[in-house]
């Protein structure tokens, strides 16, 4: 079931574009603000509102990497691996970011305090390198001063 | 030199809002392009000589004339910014929407105006988050002062704006797979012909622009296309926001003359190279571009001229490689992009991407062997424009093919010496 504050935030949406369809990735981001992430319960209740099958929502659920169909931890770290901040040093930060959190690319800690996972090119190449961790965009990371910059998210 | 995209852009970056934009002549093309006919305003755009920014370099008054005119033409039509920046090494775009968001909504207007659009949207990367802030904030403020919504400046030309946040995934910033991302679906391409603008956003005439290139419609409408054409040191008209990343002393973006030479951009405004390193060569437009070496350095960058040394100007936004960066490396950072943004449609992109990917990881951890760079080769040809859905693949075989030309070198180390010569730094 979709909260009355999911439906109020979907439907606000329906007025920008000619066909409901075309809301479905905005939805699928409300709910996934909501909730951390996108359910197969989640799924069927978007795909129901919008007049679409399931199978066709998933399918477009399943193309975006910002659209998280597994639950993640409370905060998501994504970590730039294009080709500026790869030349600024990123194989250090992601060493030392799998070594301090202990999990790998794509996986969640324990406790469930964080995600940690790959992105592309943040365009923020001359202040390489770069990661957000939820909505933070963190620049110049240095690989030696993690334990600062994680300090505040709980 | 004139600054005219980032002149209103403050030191700190703090918001520039409607009544600042004004003061320095924003919303005076709006009203120009309102008191000329539309055909006009796509006129003076077409003979200033502005190409687009968006890494095509496509003549952005051409693109708005196939664009439907006149009582019959099919309605709603649309204009779509595409701020989609994701090419690896592009960062300019986040600079013009952060510290001028007015001047965007502003060349929105005109050239919705000039294409007698009637929606626009703003497909915004959802990582931008500060940009969407700004925008939203732009966009309420022009509703307010009547430059948006209905019979703006009582001239009858009404417009609706709305930013769509994406979800991710290079593919969106290509032009029918934006459109398709729009409409809510997988971010597949489109087969062209019919172009978009004729059939695009909801089967309705729609032009996708890049962010910079309408930054620029303002500007050109108010100060004429002579003007703009005398901005740049060369044929291709205006101001050029260029920028350079990598390990170079000061890494940035600067708006200077369409046409500065690379070694000005790289030397003067990015104070060369970093101590202790050396230049090997660069991409002069982000990752999609093929490389240029020490022999280029005097070249003016503009479409045309970098077009002549077998590369492209793209973004404009410079990617360099030092000494002690391993080109192949590198090189394998581009194509395990290139291969994870395939959308999976046409088997030359997704499959031989892959494959390039593999290859190049076997030469990076000493495994390679002679026929992979035969193999590396043929994925270049393979990917060639004209055998795959979109340009995607033959983009990312251009850093993969130039690198082959001018570093071949260091790819038979890696083989003769079962490593890669830089692993031990």
């Amino acid at each position: 079931m979709l909260s009355p504050e999911e439906l109020k935030e979907i439907e606000a949406e329906f007025p920008h574009y000619p066909n409901r369809q075309a809301v479905c990735i905005d939805a699928m981001k409300i709910v996934q603000k909501h909730r951390g992430w996108v359910s197969d319960e989640s799924l069927k209740d978007i795909a129901e509102l919008l007049g679409m099958s399931v199978d066709e929502l998933d399918g477009v659920a399943t193309f975006y990497n910002l659209i998280f169909r597994k639950p993640v931890g409370r905060h998501v770290i994504m970590v730039c691996d294009s080709v500026s901040c790869w030349v600024m040093g990123y194989e250090r930060l992601r060493r030392e970011l799998k070594n301090r959190l202990g999990i790998q690319m794509g996986e969640t800690t324990a406790d469930g305090r964080f995600t940690l996972l790959p992105i592309v090119c943040l365009g923020a190449c001359d202040r390489a390198p770069a990661m957000t961790v939820d909505e933070d965009l963190h620049l110049n990371v240095d690989p030696q001063r993690l334990d600062s910059l994680l300090e505040k998210y709980k | 030199m004139e600054k005219v995209l980032t002149k209103n852009i403050q030191p700190d970056l703090s918001y520039v809002d409607v009544k600042a934009y004004e003061a320095t002549g924003g919303y005076q093309g709006l009203r120009k392009a309102l008191s000329m006919a539309p055909a006009e305003v796509v006129e003076v755009v077409k003979q200033s000589n502005l190409r687009g920014r968006g890494g095509a370099g496509f003549p952005t008054g051409l693109k708005w004339s196939f664009v439907p005119m006149g009582s019959d033409a099919p309605h709603p039509k649309y204009l779509v910014a595409n701020a989609d920046e994701m090419e690896p090494g592009t960062f300019k775009d986040r600079w013009l929407m952060e510290g001028d968001p007015h001047q965007l909504v502003e060349g929105m207007a005109v050239a919705a105006y000039a294409i007698q659009a009637d929606v626009a949207y703003i497909f915004l990367r959802g990582e931008y988050l500060l940009s969407a802030e700004r925008l939203r904030r732009a966009i309420a403020e022009a509703y307010e002062n009547h430059y948006l919504g209905k019979n703006i400046l009582g001239s009858g030309f009404s417009l609706e704006m709305y930013i769509h946040m994406s979800a991710g995934r290079y593919m969106c910033g290509e032009e029918t797979g934006l459109l398709n991302a729009l409409e809510g679906k997988r971010a597949n391409p489109r087969t062209k012909p019919p172009y978009p603008q004729v059939s695009g956003l909801f089967g309705k005439p729609t032009i996708v622009q890049n962010v910079e290139t309408l930054c620029n419609v303002p500007h050109i409408v108010k100060n004429g296309a002579d003007w703009f054409k005398g901005l740049s040191y060369t044929q291709d008209g205006g101001t050029k926001i260029y920028g350079a990343s990598g390990k170079v002393k000061r890494p940035g973006l600067w708006e200077l003359p369409m046409g500065t030479t690379i070694r000005e951009i790289l030397e003067v405004h990015a104070g060369g190279m970093q101590d202790g390193v050396r230049f090997r060569g660069l991409l002069p437009g982000g990752a999609s571009t093929d490389f240029l070496v020490e022999e280029h350095l005097d070249v003016k960058m503009d479409f045309t001229e970098v077009a002549k040394v077998g590369s492209r100007m793209g973004t404009g936004t410079m990617i360099i490689l030092d000494d002690q960066t391993c080109p192949v490396g590198m090189v394998r950072n581009l194509e395990h992009f290139f291969a994870q943004e395939s959308c999976g449609w046409c088997t030359p992109c997704w499959s031989g991407l892959n494959w390039a990917e593999k290859a190049l990881t076997a030469l990076e951890e000493g495994q390679g062997q002679p026929a992979d760079l035969d193999h590396l080769s043929f994925i270049c040809n393979l990917c060639a424009p004209g055998n795959t859905f979109c340009a995607l693949a033959p983009g990312a075989v251009e850093p993969l093919q130039s690198a082959l030309k001018y570093f071949r070198e260091d790819f038979d180390r890696h083989i003769t010496e079962k490593r890669c010569p830089w692993s031990s730094q």
